[in-house]
């Protein structure tokens, strides 16, 4: 009976979606390719992405930096060696750092000097009010003064040995420009009598004798410093009307000199604009951002540069040896057996062989430049990592059920090693070939450090040779090894951290961990 | 049976690790010996004579038929190299650094080897259980404060290279602040500062016993100090990532729902296998003391085998060059050896060797 109360009539039955055919349903979420999923867990790491970002800068600063700067690694002024950072703003603000200062404690002698050189040029050298300390030395009291001292304008003067057209061409300058260049020549019968004072320019006002090889400063009764200047003997061939302070020619302003050149005293930081003026670079006062080297070079320029060769070198041997590497350890990982244990042991040998060996043989049998030397050694060290990585990859993937399908299917070798397997080893691929740059530019430093490999050519220097270079100045201008050391430790840090996160992005089993 | 596969496994890796040795180094023989030698750069007068005349007793020059030294073929050079070496214990003499010129390679070289091995051990002993200690506190403390503060720090000390802070320490400590004294003192000093121990300065032997009073140890420590802070990050940040792996497995959680409290369970279970794959780095790490550090050798200035290393490479010096590349080479390779085998003496889970 309750079967019957159940029982619904077949009419009532309607055939769902009647006529219609019936398709799987298309997704509705996007499809996440692997590289889109590693880019999204790559920027959910935020160390990372600053990382890169800082790379990025560095990257920046050593590409632009070598094509915007007007200094170029080849200019030098020995004048201006060892001066220290300067920035314009905070010179100008007299903020009291980055303006080319150093704290000085210096005797009564160098004091007066830097007042001389203050007074001759009419520019500030001694930068803070000093402060005199007593102190004993051998048995005497010693005033020292301790100060703020410019290490651009305490240059001064400097005698320069010009040509005759040189020095008229200079007059001219002066004329044109309304400024003063050439100041006049002392007298050399009045120069001081310390051997080593004598080519000094900046050495304008009477001294006398003082204590073993040192001079002493006479002043006449005011306490001011009395000129020492040769007087006008029509000696010099002096023409142009930019007399020193407004003086109608009462001195004399070059001196003969054999081979019919002229020994002019000039103002350096105006003769330094002069001379940039005719070569026409664009550089006009001195003014070092990072400070200059013991050769006076722009200490910016030169670390743009040596980080530019950097990188420039390490992508390339990085490319490179990602190419060897990726097709040898292809064949390897794919062929197997006989082939492999051949080639592998080809690898274990290679990869044994010191770096040092390597480019020391290479330096004695090659007589090229250094940077083929570098990137050879590079490259015969390094690929045996890239094909090992890419054969453990191979060796993962080529007994999985869809390389045999395809090999059913009759495709060729090449075709199912670089179609099917090697995708799959990108991934590891692309961390390790980022991963190297950074270690090709420090063993590159440390190599040009040690002095192994010398890349300092006229227009060519590397980090590690500033570095180098700026440790035998430690304790006297640590400027000089402070910002290429700022750089690398930068640069090997962000490469760490962006090597960390691109490992973890393309890293598939940590999908879905974060969130 | 177990240990007769180990045993011919051991003996495999030997095997081949000396195949390796051997091909590197006749390669290196050979190219080394293609390059002319030259002689002008000895010196002038007997300098030049005498050297060539150790040369000649070598069996490594000859005189042709117009009066003239040159070279023996490269074949026989290098048989009478080895034969030197395995019967003499001669590695050859120096030739081009002046103050080594004409002395025995080897006695130069275990002469360079203390300061070398010392600055490696001392700054092993002061890294290993710093290192691990570090790391087993950031894991215990993994995601607070302390662990991040940690792990910055090992960061920065593995990008950092060591150029950088040698220099930094040696600045501030050694010049601005004078704590510690700018360089290794050299062994005569030594001789004249202690004269109440009697030490004999012997040249080309170990001198030992010169190297253990205090201003030698303290001479030593900002080279001991620049040295370990790579090592220290390296080990806390190992320690700390095989540790919270460990820390997180199912036997963990076993042990703390037997009973035991948590130190209990982390010293006896957990620590003991994190251990495994840093015992064979610790094991690794004093195979190397021997071959140092070439940058921290120039910046403290080290009386050491890497600096007579450079100084070989600089002034082409054939007989050192040969003799350096081979000892850093042997050290490499017993030193990845040893840490490969090490990995299945420690662990019985793993198989060495197995396919």
């Amino acid at each position: 009976m309750r079967a019957e109360e159940y029982k619904i009539s077949s009419e009532k039955f309607v055939l769902h979606s009647a006529g219609e055919q019936l398709h799987d349903e298309k997704l509705e979420t996007k499809p996440v390719s692997y590289l889109k999923d590693a880019l999204h867990r790559f920027t959910k790491n935020k160390a990372s992405i600053a990382a890169a970002f800082i790379i990025g800068i560095l990257f920046v600063f050593s590409m632009i930096g070598p094509i915007v700067s007007p200094y170029k690694v080849a200019d030098e002024d020995i004048n201006y060696a060892y001066v220290l950072p300067k920035n314009e703003f905070f010179y100008e603000h007299e903020l009291g750092f980055w303006d080319g200062g150093r704290q000085m404690g210096v005797t009564e002698a160098t004091y007066n000097l830097y007042r001389g050189i203050e007074q001759e040029t009419g520019r500030t050298v001694i930068m803070t009010e000093p402060e005199v300390r007593q102190e004993e030395y051998m048995g005497k009291a010693v005033s020292y003064y301790d100060f703020r001292l410019d290490t651009y304008n305490v240059v001064g003067v400097k005698f320069v040995l010009l040509k005759h057209h040189e020095y008229v061409a200079l007059q001219e300058y002066q004329d044109e420009y309304n400024v003063q260049v050439i100041f006049p020549i002392t007298d050399p019968a009045l120069r001081p009598e310390a051997e080593q004072d004598k080519t000094n320019a900046n050495i304008w006002y009477r001294t006398k004798a003082g204590a073993g090889r040192k001079t002493a400063t006479v002043f006449d009764e005011n306490g001011d410093f009395i000129p020492i200047y040769q007087p006008d003997n029509g000696m010099d061939e002096y023409t142009s009307k930019m007399y020193y302070e407004g003086d109608e020619k009462l001195y004399n302003y070059a001196e003969p000199k054999d081979g019919g050149m002229w020994n002019v005293r000039v103002d350096y930081r105006e003769y330094y604009k002069y001379l940039h003026h005719k070569a026409g670079d664009g550089i006009e006062y001195p003014s070092f951002l990072l400070g200059t080297n013991n050769a006076g070079k722009d200490l910016l320029i030169c670390l743009a540069s040596g980080a530019r060769f950097s990188f420039i070198l390490s992508i390339i041997v990085a490319s490179v040896n990602l190419f060897v590497g990726a097709i040898y350890g292809s064949i390897e990982g794919y062929y197997g057996g006989i082939i492999d244990l051949i080639m592998e042991r080809i690898v274990d040998i290679m990869a044994s062989i010191p770096m040092m060996v390597v480019i020391t043989l290479l330096k004695y049998h090659l007589n090229v430049s250094h940077i083929v030397i570098l990137f050879v050694a590079f490259f015969i060290t390094g690929w045996t990592g890239m094909a090992g990585r890419t054969r453990m990859q191979f060796y993962r993937f080529k007994n999985q059920e869809y390389v045999l399908v395809a090999k059913t299917l009759g495709a060729k070798d090449s075709r199912i090693m670089f179609k099917h397997i090697f995708p799959n080893a990108i991934g590891t691929l692309i961390t390790s070939c980022v991963l190297v740059i950074p270690s090709v530019i420090f063993s590159e430093t440390t190599l040009s450090y040690l002095g192994i490999v010398n890349l300092n050519t006229g227009s060519l220097t590397s980090v590690g040779s500033l570095l180098a270079t700026g440790q035998n100045f430690l304790f006297t201008y640590p400027h000089m090894i402070l910002y290429p050391s700022i750089f690398i430790s930068l640069l090997m840090l962000s490469f760490n951290l962006f090597g960390n996160g691109l490992r973890d992005a393309f890293n598939p089993s940590l999908r879905g961990t974060d969130e | 049976m177990i240990a007769m596969y180990m045993f011919k496994y051991v003996c495999k890796r030997i095997g081949l690790m000396l195949i390796t040795f051997t091909i590197i180094i006749i390669t290196c023989f050979v190219l080394v010996k293609l390059l002319p030698v030259d002689v002008s750069t000895v010196g002038i007068g007997e300098d030049a004579d005498k050297i060539i005349a150790q040369m000649v007793s070598r069996g490594y020059m000859k005189m042709d038929s117009s009066g003239k030294y040159v070279n023996t073929p490269i074949i026989e050079q290098l048989g009478r190299y080895l034969k030197n070496i395995f019967f003499y214990h001669d590695f050859g003499i120096g030739f081009n650094m002046p103050e080594y010129r004409g002395r025995a390679v080897w006695s130069v070289f275990i002469e360079k080897l203390p300061p070398t091995i010392l600055i490696n051990v001392y700054s092993a002993i002061l890294a290993i259980p710093i290192g691990i200690a570090l790391g087993i506190f950031a894991a215990l403390k993994k995601n607070k404060w302390q662990d991040h503060l940690i792990s910055t720090v090992v960061m920065v000390f593995i990008s950092v290279p060591a150029f950088v802070y040698a220099s930094l320490l040696l600045y501030l400590i050694c010049f601005k602040l004078s704590i510690l004294p700018l360089g290794v003192v050299s062994l005569p000093d030594i001789v004249t500062t202690y004269p109440e121990k009697g030490y004999v300065y012997q040249p080309g032997a170990f001198n030992w016993p010169l190297y253990f009073n205090k201003k030698m140890f303290l001479s030593m420590l900002p080279a001991v100090f620049s040295m370990s802070f790579g090592s220290i990050a390296g080990y806390a940040r190992y320690t700390r990532a095989e540790l919270t792996e460990v820390l997180t497995s199912e036997f963990m959680l076993l042990a703390r729902t037997k009973g035991l409290t948590k130190s209990q369970a982390t010293v006896r279970h957990a620590l003991r296998n994190a251990m495994v794959p840093i015992f064979p780095m610790i094991i690794g790490e004093f195979v190397s003391v021997l071959s140092g550090s070439l940058v921290i050798e120039k910046i403290f200035q080290i009386p050491g085998v890497g600096g007579l290393y450079l100084a070989s490479i600089n002034s082409t010096d054939y007989d050192f060059f040969m003799m350096l590349s081979g000892f850093y080479l042997l050290v490499g390779l017993l030193a990845g050896l040893v840490v490969d085998l090490s990995y299945g003496v420690i662990d019985p889970r793993i198989r060495m060797g197995a396919k």
